[in-house]
C-alpha cells in the first residue's frame, strides 16, 4: 500500500493541484475574474439565501389546459361543419368529449369522414396512436382526446411556459435566473438580486399574466343591455373592458370566435402614434394571420372589433378599411414603460395555462451578505480548530491529514464550480461539517497504526497494516453516510439541497484525500526522511 | 527550517478496560424511557412545526429604531384575525421573525388562493405594524406544498433507515442490522423528542439534520461492528460480553477523537454561523452526542440481547447466546 509508482504519484498530485486551481476563482471578485482566461472563470453560483433575490414555485393549471384544448376542439368542429355546409346542432362539451349532432341523415357520413381527420396525430409523427378518438353514435359524432395526447400537450405546455417566463423576465439573458420544471406541473423560478418590491412587480406583471391576446368581432345582433339582462346569443359572450385602458368600465358583446390571436404575432414593439408623443404598441402578424385578418376586415368594413387581452377588452376600434398589410397598433392609456411591458408580453407569447403561486420566498440582499460573512468565519474557525486538534492528537501525521483536508475542501469547491452548483448557507455548513467528518478516515488509519506499532510490528509493516486494515471500515462507514446524503439531495430543495450536495461531495472526496493523498504524503516522507521512530 | 512537531498527545490511553457492556441494561431502560416520553410528547403538545410543514407566511421584519417590541407586535398581528401568530427574535434584537398560518386558524372556512393569501397577509401585517418596521424578507408556502414536504421528509427518513438496515445486513449479519436500526431509531426519536420538549422550531433544515445524524450514527456503529466482527473471528472462545467490551475499548480512542473533531467544527458553526442555520447545527450537535452514545451503549450490547453466532468460519446459522459466563 505504501508503494506508488511515478505515474500514480503524478496523477494524484495533478488532481490535487487541479482542484486547487479550479477552486481558486471563487476567491476573486467579479472584476478581477474578468481579467482571467475563459477556463478559469467557473465559479459556484450563490444561492438565494446568500445573494438575495426571489424564489417562486408555480403550478400550472393543467385542468385549465385540458379545458382550453377541448373548447378549442369544439370551436374547430363548429368551424369545420360550417365550412362544409353541414347542418348541425351546436357542439357541446360533456366531460372530456365534444359531441355534435348532425341534423340531416344524408350528411352524417360526410360529416363523420371530415371529422375523422381530427384523429391525426399532431405531435407524434412516428407512433400510430391517434390524438383524438372519433366515434359515431347514431346521429351524434363524438370526439375525445386521448390521455396520451393530453399528457403530451401538458409536457409541451410546460416547456413553452418555461421559455415564455425566460423571455419575459430575462430577455437579454444577462440576469442569472433559474427556471426549472419540477415534477408534472410545477415550475421553479429564481431571480437573484431583486428587492422585495421588485419581486412583487415581477409576479404581477410578468408571471401572473397569461397574456392571451385575441382579436374578436363585436356581435351587433343584440345590444349589450339585452345581452346582460337576458343571455348572449350562442357563440358570443360578454366581455369587460380592462382597467387602466380606454375601455374601462364598458361592456362588450363579442363573438367568441377568434379571428387572429397572439400566436399569430410575429413581432410587437413599443412605438409612438404618428405625429404624436402618445405611446402605442405596434404589431405584425405572420402570413396566415395577415390573410385571415385581411379577409375579416374586408368583409366587415365599418364594423367594430375588439382586441382582448386575458379576457378583457383593451381596445375596440372600428374597421375603417381592410387591413391587408397584417400590421396594426394598439393605443390606449399607455406610458412608454407600460407599452414596452405589453410589447414584451406579446413577444414572449401567451402562457398555455394560468400559473398559481404555491410557494414564494424573497431574501433581502443585506441578509445575504451577512450570511456569507458568517459562513466564511464559521468555516475558517472550523478549519483552524480541527487543524489544531489533529496536530495535538497526531503530531506530524496530523499535519499531513490537514493538508489532505485542505485539498478535500478544494475538491468540493472545484466540483461545485465546474458543475455550476449553487452554494447556500446550509451548503457552507455542509463544508464545515465535512471537515470534522473527513478527518475521521485519517483518525481510523492512525489509530490502527498505533495499535500495530504497539503490538510490535516493524515501522513499515505497521503503517501498511494501518492503511489496509482501516480501508474496509472506511468504505463501509462512508458509504452508509453517503446514503443519507443522497436521499437528502432528492428530498431537499434549495438551501437544504445545497447542504446535501456539499456534504456528499465531501464524503466522496474524503475517500480520495484521506486515503490516497495521505498515503502518498506518508510514503514520500518515509522515503526521504527514513525515520527510526514513527512519531505517532 | 528546523521545526519538529510536538509529540502527539494521546487523549485516550490505549489500554482502557471500561466495562461498557455492563451498563447496557441501565442504558436500554433509560433510552426506552426517553423514547416513551418522546412519543407521549409528540401525541400531546406535538412538534412546533415551521411553515415548511404547516404552510403560511413568514416575514422577517427589522425595526427601524432600536430593539423590536415583540409583545406589541404580537398583539397587533393577532388582532388581524389570522390566528395565533408566532413572533421570535432572529439573531440581533432588532430583527424579528413573524409567522402566521392562516389556513389552520380559519378552520377551513375560507381557503384563500395562494397569491391572495400572501398579499393580504403581508400587506395587512405591514400595515398593522406601521412605519417603525421594514419587511426585509418574506416567505410563503402553500399548504399543498407543505403537506408534500412533510410526507417527503417522513419518507426520506424511513428510506434512509431501511437502506442502512439492508446494507448492514448485507455486510454483517441480521443481528447486527437490527442492533443498528434500534440505535438509529433511538437517535431520531430522542432528537425529535428534544425539539418537542422545548418546542424548538421544526422545519426542513431539522429534517436535514436528522438525516445527517443518521449518517453519522451509522458511521460510528459500523466502525464498532467492524471491530466486533474482527474480534469474533480472532477470539472464538471469548465470552460474548467480554468480546464486545474489548471491541468497544479498542475503538474508543478513534470514537473520542472523531466525535471531538466533529464537535469542534459544529461549535464553530454554532458560534459564528448566524441565526439562520442555528437550528440545523444545534440539532446535529445534539445528534452527534446521542449517536455516539447509541453506538457504544446500545448498538453493540444489543448483540448480547439478541445473540450472535460465534462461528464465522462456516455458513451455519447458529443463533442464540453462547454459554456465556456472566462475568462482567
Amino acid at each position: 500500500m505504501l508503494y506508488f509508482n511515478p505515474w500514480k504519484t503524478i496523477a494524484i498530485i495533478l488532481v490535487s493541484l487541479a482542484s486547487l486551481l479550479f477552486a481558486a476563482p471563487n476567491l476573486f471578485t467579479k472584476e478581477q475574474l474578468a481579467n482571467l482566461p475563459g477556463w478559469m472563470q467557473m465559479r459556484m453560483g450563490l444561492g438565494l439565501d446568500l445573494q438575495g433575490g426571489a424564489y417562486y414555485l408555480l403550478e400550472l393549471d393543467t385542468e385549465d389546459l385540458r379545458k382550453n384544448w377541448i373548447d378549442a376542439l369544439a370551436d374547430d368542429v363548429r368551424q369545420n361543419m360550417r365550412d362544409e355546409k353541414v347542418l348541425f346542432t351546436s357542439p357541446t362539451v360533456v366531460g372530456n368529449e365534444v359531441r355534435v349532432t348532425i341534423k340531416r341523415d344524408d350528411q352524417i357520413e360526410k360529416a363523420y369522414e371530415k371529422l375523422k381527420k381530427f384523429s391525426q396525430s399532431n405531435f407524434d409523427v412516428f407512433s400510430g396512436t391517434p390524438d383524438v378518438e372519433v366515434t359515431r353514435e347514431g346521429k351524434t359524432i363524438k370526439l375525445m382526446p386521448t390521455e396520451a395526447a393530453l399528457n403530451n400537450r401538458i409536457t409541451n405546455a410546460m416547456g413553452t411556459a418555461v421559455e415564455i417566463f425566460r423571455n419575459r423576465i430575462d430577455p437579454s439573458g444577462t440576469r442569472e435566473i433559474l427556471i426549472q420544471r419540477q415534477g408534472e406541473n410545477r415550475i421553479l423560478l429564481q431571480v437573484p438580486g431583486v428587492s422585495n418590491d421588485e419581486a412583487k412587480a415581477i409576479w404581477e406583471d410578468k408571471i401572473n399574466k397569461p397574456a392571451v391576446l385575441t382579436f374578436q368581432l363585436v356581435d351587433q345582433s343584440m345590444s349589450v343591455q339585452e345581452a346582460r339582462e337576458g343571455s348572449p346569443p350562442p357563440g358570443s359572450a360578454l366581455y369587460k373592458g380592462a382597467a387602466n385602458s380606454d375601455e374601462e368600465g364598458q361592456f362588450y358583446l363579442l363573438q367568441k370566435r377568434v379571428i387572429v390571436s397572439g400566436a399569430d404575432l410575429v413581432d410587437a414593439q413599443q412605438s409612438f402614434k404618428q405625429n404624436s408623443t402618445e405611446p402605442v404598441v405596434t404589431f405584425r402578424f405572420n402570413m396566415s394571420g395577415s390573410q385571415r385578418f385581411a379577409k375579416v376586415t374586408r368583409d366587415n368594413v365599418g364594423k367594430p372589433f375588439a382586441i382582448v387581452l386575458d379576457g378583457e377588452v383593451i381596445s375596440a376600434p372600428v374597421i375603417r378599411e381592410p387591413i391587408l398589410g397584417g400590421t396594426g397598433e394598439i393605443s390606449g392609456r399607455y406610458t412608454v414603460q407600460s407599452a414596452n411591458d405589453l410589447a414584451i408580453l406579446l413577444r414572449s407569447g401567451a402562457l398555455p395555462a394560468k400559473p398559481k403561486l404555491v410557494a414564494r420566498q424573497t431574501v433581502g440582499a443585506s441578509m445575504g451578505a451577512d450570511a456569507i460573512a458568517s459562513g466564511k468565519t464559521a468555516t475558517l474557525w472550523a478549519f483552524l480548530l480541527v487543524a489544531l486538534f489533529m496536530v495535538i492528537g497526531y503530531g506530524l501525521f496530523g499535519a499531513f491529514s490537514i493538508v489532505a483536508l485542505a485539498v478535500n475542501i478544494a475538491i468540493i469547491v472545484a466540483t461545485m464550480s465546474l458543475l455550476g452548483g449553487t452554494l447556500t448557507l446550509p451548503g457552507i455548513a455542509g463544508i464545515a461539517l465535512t471537515m470534522g467528518v473527513a478527518v475521521d478516515a485519517n483518525v481510523l488509519i492512525y489509530e490502527r497504526m498505533r495499535e500495530e506499532l504497539r503490538s510490535g510490528k516493524s515501522n513499515i509493516l505497521a503503517l501498511e497494516a494501518g492503511f489496509s486494515r482501516a480501508y474496509a471500515t472506511i468504505i463501509d462507514s462512508h458509504l452508509t453516510g453517503l446514503l443519507g446524503g443522497v436521499i437528502l439531495m432528492w428530498l431537499g430543495s434549495g438551501p437544504i439541497r445545497g447542504f446535501a450536495i456539499t456534504l456528499s461531495i465531501g464524503i466522496i472526496a474524503s475517500l480520495f484525500t484521506a486515503i490516497t493523498l495521505t498515503r502518498l504524503i506518508i510514503a514520500t516522507w518515509l522515503r526521504y526522511v527514513r525515520p527510526n521512530v514513527i512519531p505517532l | 527550517m528546523a521545526f519538529s512537531f510536538p509529540k502527539p498527545f494521546e487523549l485516550v490511553p490505549s489500554d482502557t478496560k471500561f466495562p461498557f457492556v455492563s451498563f447496557y441494561k441501565v442504558c436500554i431502560s433509560l433510552s426506552g424511557f426517553a423514547a416513551v416520553v418522546t412519543v407521549i410528547l409528540l401525541a400531546t403538545i406535538g412538534l412546533n412545526f415551521g411553515i415548511d410543514f404547516r404552510g403560511g407566511v413568514a416575514l422577517t421584519v427589522k425595526s427601524n429604531s432600536g430593539p423590536a417590541n415583540i409583545a406589541k407586535l404580537r398583539t397587533q398581528v393577532n388582532a388581524l384575525g389570522f390566528g395565533e401568530s408566532q413572533i421570535q427574535q432572529l439573531g440581533s434584537p432588532d430583527t424579528v421573525l413573524v409567522r402566521v398560518s392562516p389556513e389552520d386558524s380559519q378552520g377551513g372556512s375560507v381557503p384563500l388562493q395562494g397569491e391572495e393569501l400572501r398579499n393580504q397577509v403581508q400587506q395587512k401585517i405591514a400595515a398593522a405594524i406601521g412605519d417603525g418596521y421594514t419587511v426585509v424578507d418574506g416567505q410563503f408556502i402553500g399548504s399543498t406544498v407543505s403537506k408534500e414536504l412533510l410526507h417527503s421528509a417522513i419518507l426520506a427518513l424511513t428510506l434512509t433507515c431501511f437502506g442502512m438496515f439492508v446494507y448492514i445486513w448485507f455486510r454483517f449479519e441480521w443481528q447486527f442490522a437490527i442492533g443498528a436500526i434500534v440505535a438509529l431509531v433511538h437517535d431520531v426519536l430522542l432528537t425529535v423528542g428534544l425539539f418537542a420538549a422545548f418546542q424548538l422550531d421544526f422545519d426542513l433544515s431539522i429534517v436535514a439534520a436528522l438525516l445527517t445524524i443518521l449518517g453519522y450514527s451509522i458511521n460510528d456503529t459500523v466502525v464498532i461492528y467492524d471491530r466486533i466482527r474482527e474480534n469474533l473471528r480472532k477470539y472464538k472462545k471469548m465470552a460474548l460480553a467480554d468480546l464486545l467490551n474489548l471491541s468497544i475499548n479498542e475503538t474508543l480512542s478513534r470514537t473520542v477523537m472523531t466525535v471531538l473533531s466533529t464537535m469542534l467544527a459544529l461549535i464553530a458553526l454554532l458560534i459564528f454561523g448566524g441565526p439562520v442555520i442555528m437550528g440545523l447545527v444545534f440539532a446535529i450537535l445534539f445528534g452527534v452526542v446521542i449517536g455516539t452514545y447509541s453506538s457504544v451503549f446500545i448498538a453493540a450490547p444489543f448483540l448480547i440481547m439478541i445473540g450472535v453466532k460465534r462461528d464465522w468460519s462456516g455458513n451455519q446459522q447458529v443463533g442464540g447466546k453462547t454459554k456465556a459466563t456472566a462475568s462482567v
